[in-house]
């Protein structure tokens, strides 16, 4: 498909979005109905929130060919970031005329996400010199590394900065100007929007020059580096723009849940988020909605449909299921829901 | 979908023994001449930074000791579980991250049989352990026949992120087998829930740990003796040196690879039961003992025997140090803090330095 036809794509995909959401403005819960509480809009938020996560992790492990196995922890630094300095913005010395204008957490969004991607170019730049599955090794480490320091109040718990095991609550909801993007139904367009807008961003960069130089890094990378291509640079490149984004879903998270908890960010989501990103397809944009949609669901139909049958079993047999669908598709499906390999070349998975 | 049957040679490539990469393998020499030099220096940064830290809580040559004496105890653990690593990623160049599980079914297993025999004596505990053992290896050679073996052609990425399904379903049926709640393994000597001490020059000695060093010391030793002296175990090094030159000359890699993840088992199991007195298993105990057996493992360059147990010896007296000057929340924190400076110093192992 050339870029004219996924931009028509991505235009399609927008309108089902809006359209959605334009239904759920109106009549709030029909998605709810027609899908027998399958469906949520809350369910829908998650969804677009791990699809922002996902098009960079995508990127990282079906473009650049590494593996994250740390991501939620950028994720839980945006969403930690943006709630410490919105709910503890007294505490940090910042004025309450700058701490409580509308345009303050946008700013704190941004300025986190700037500062995950630079701290990740930092690491990668190093790493991911290095051939080999060091940099998965290695977001292994830093991930655990960063849930240990949330969780134990960044190692000052005078100033109970982070809140420790229990977390923050209480994060205000974004606004514009002096209109509230709230209830839920008006968030879920902010999210989608993000969602879109990374999507066109993810799509944008596999079909410039840097993803030409991306799938020929993939193809061999000694063959890149011989006609030029800055191996390691574009790499430590493509782990920072993932690591930002994660942050900007992390603080759009703390802003929807309102409260966040260190495990939310640990080792285990981590996992999840590369799941996610294998059942949808590494090595396309378009597997990041996918992916997100069809893990939330499948585990929303687990819990309230399968296993809720069974009352001695419920809930207790999802990581079990959860890590044999894990299992069974790398095994027979590593290319996941969306293959593009006729597109762009063999991905990772195919190799 | 990916096609399956793939000519042998593409499917199995010939993995030599990852040397040194980038700037290291220009200039060799000069590089560990001066890489003993960070060695040392890191080491003496550290030791400085423990007694600074210790020194405000009062510590003395006699708490040093103790704190490096438990870490042998706890290292000779992370020693085994890293080992395991190694066995497997040199047979078959995939990170096992299953090794965790292993470690948690041992004691569980072990515990549930002992149970099963009726609770006490040490004869019925001894045989406990040994089918714990004995079934940990099977689940191990289970893993890679029914999950591995088939996707052996998949690249080595694909194969990790199938292991860490495999934790996470190994995982999730110890929780619903055994639930949440931690169990109690008796302690061998006494086949009590209190063990002995022993007073030894100001240290205090559990004598689990005697067990510990023990049993730790026979297993590697018997992983020696198996790989130096019989075929079977030649026959899988020579698996991991070059895996086509092994299968022309008979051997049956396939085969060698079921091995290596039976024996990841039995460590993985041995060195979760040794331990299992003095922690109290429970079934999400195999994440945390995993984690630092890989980073031990690392730490020894992955592919060395030897790099591995002085790995798991090294991490486990330097946390041990670690957690005693420090708050007990960021005990964790040093295992993976050590992966990190590792990777970005040295990624082939500042332990044997990443060759046999």
């Amino acid at each position: 498909m050339t870029a004219r036809a996924w931009a028509r794509t991505w235009f399609l995909a927008a309108a089902a979005v809006a359209g959605v959401g334009v239904v759920e403005l109106a009549w709030p819960g029909t998605v709810a109905r027609l899908t027998r509480s399958l469906v949520s809009t809350d369910l829908l938020i998650r969804a677009g929130l791990f699809t922002v996560v996902l098009v960079g992790l995508n990127l990282l492990m079906g473009y650049a060919g590494q593996a994250s196995l740390g991501q939620a922890a950028f994720y839980g630094l945006g969403a930690f970031a943006s709630a410490i300095f919105t709910v503890r913005a007294q505490a940090l010395g910042i004025p309450a005329s700058v701490a409580g204008a509308w345009w303050w957490p946008w700013l704190v969004m941004l300025l986190a996400a700037v500062a995950v991607g630079a701290f990740a170019l930092a690491v990668g730049w190093v790493i991911l010199r290095l051939r080999g599955h060091y940099l998965a090794m290695a977001t292994l480490g830093l991930g655990i590394i960063v849930y240990i320091v949330l969780r134990e109040n960044l190692g000052m718990p005078h100033l109970n900065l982070t809140g420790g095991f229990d977390g923050i609550v209480g994060v205000p909801r974004l606004r514009v100007g002096g209109a509230e993007l709230w209830p839920v139904q008006v968030y879920y367009f902010v999210v989608w929007a993000a969602a879109l807008a990374s999507m066109a961003l993810g799509l944008n960069v596999v079909h410039s020059p840097a993803g030409r130089a991306l799938r020929a890094l993939h193809g061999s990378e000694l063959a890149a580096e011989s006609v030029g291509v800055d191996v390691g640079r574009l790499k430590a490149q493509i782990f920072a723009l993932s690591a930002a984004l994660a942050s900007v879903a992390g603080s759009l998270y703390a802003h929807f849940q309102a409260a966040v908890v260190p495990d939310t960010f640990g080792f285990v989501p981590s996992l999840e988020l590369v799941v996610m990103s294998a059942v949808g397809g590494m090595s396309s944009i378009w597997g990041a909605p996918l992916g997100a949609l069809a893990v939330l669901l499948l585990e929303q139909l687990l819990r309230t449909h399968v296993l809720g049958l069974v009352p001695a079993v419920s809930g207790e047999l999802e990581p079990v299921v959860f890590g044999l669908m894990l299992v069974v598709i790398m095994m027979f499906w590593p290319a996941g829901l969306v293959s593009s390999r006729r597109v762009q070349g063999a991905g990772w998975a195919s190799r | 979908m990916r096609s399956v049957a793939e000519p042998a040679t593409t499917e199995l490539p010939a993995r030599t023994v990852p040397g040194p990469r980038g700037p290291a393998a220009r200039a060799p020499a000069a590089r560990r001449l001066s890489s003993r030099g960070v060695l040392g220096t890191a080491s003496a940064v550290l030791l400085l930074v423990f007694w600074a830290l210790g020194r405000r809580l009062g510590y003395g040559l006699s708490e040093y000791l103790q704190l490096l004496v438990d870490g042998t105890v706890t290292g000779s653990v992370y020693a085994l579980v890293a080992v395991g690593f190694v066995v497997v990623y040199r047979v078959t160049g995939v990170i096992n991250f299953a090794q965790g599980a292993f470690v948690m079914l041992g004691p569980m297993l072990a515990i549930t049989f002992f149970r099963t025999l009726g609770g006490s004596g040490g004869l019925a505990l001894a045989a406990a352990a040994a089918a714990a053992v004995l079934a940990t290896a099977l689940v191990a050679t289970a893993v890679h026949r029914l999950t591995l073996h088939p996707a052996r052609a998949a690249s080595a990425l694909t194969r990790i992120i199938i292991t860490v399904g495999v934790y996470i379903a190994l995982q999730g049926l110890a929780l619903r087998v055994w639930g949440p709640r931690p169990y109690v393994m008796p302690a061998f000597s006494t086949l009590h829930m209190a063990d002995r001490f022993l007073e030894v020059g100001g240290v205090t000695l559990q004598a689990q740990s005697l067990w510990v060093w023990g049993v730790g010391l026979l297993t590697v030793g018997g992983l020696v003796v198996f790989f130096e002296h019989t075929l079977v175990g030649k026959a899988m090094r020579a698996c991991a040196v070059n895996r086509t030159a092994a299968r022309l000359m008979g051997i049956q890699v396939d085969r060698m690879a079921t091995l290596a993840f039976a024996l990841a088992g039995v460590l993985g199991a041995v060195g979760g039961i040794v331990l299992a007195p003095s922690t109290r298993p429970t079934y999400d105990m195999g994440l945390d003992l995993g984690l630092k057996g890989f980073v031990a493992a690392i730490a020894g360059g992955l592919v060395s025997l030897p790099g591995a147990v002085a790995g798991g010896l090294v991490l486990g007296v330097l946390e041990s140090l670690w957690a005693g000057v420090t708050v007990a929340g960021f005990k964790d924190l040093f295992a993976f803090v050590m992966l990190i400076l590792l990777l970005l110093s040295r990624p082939q192992g500042w332990l044997e330095g990443g060759h046999e």
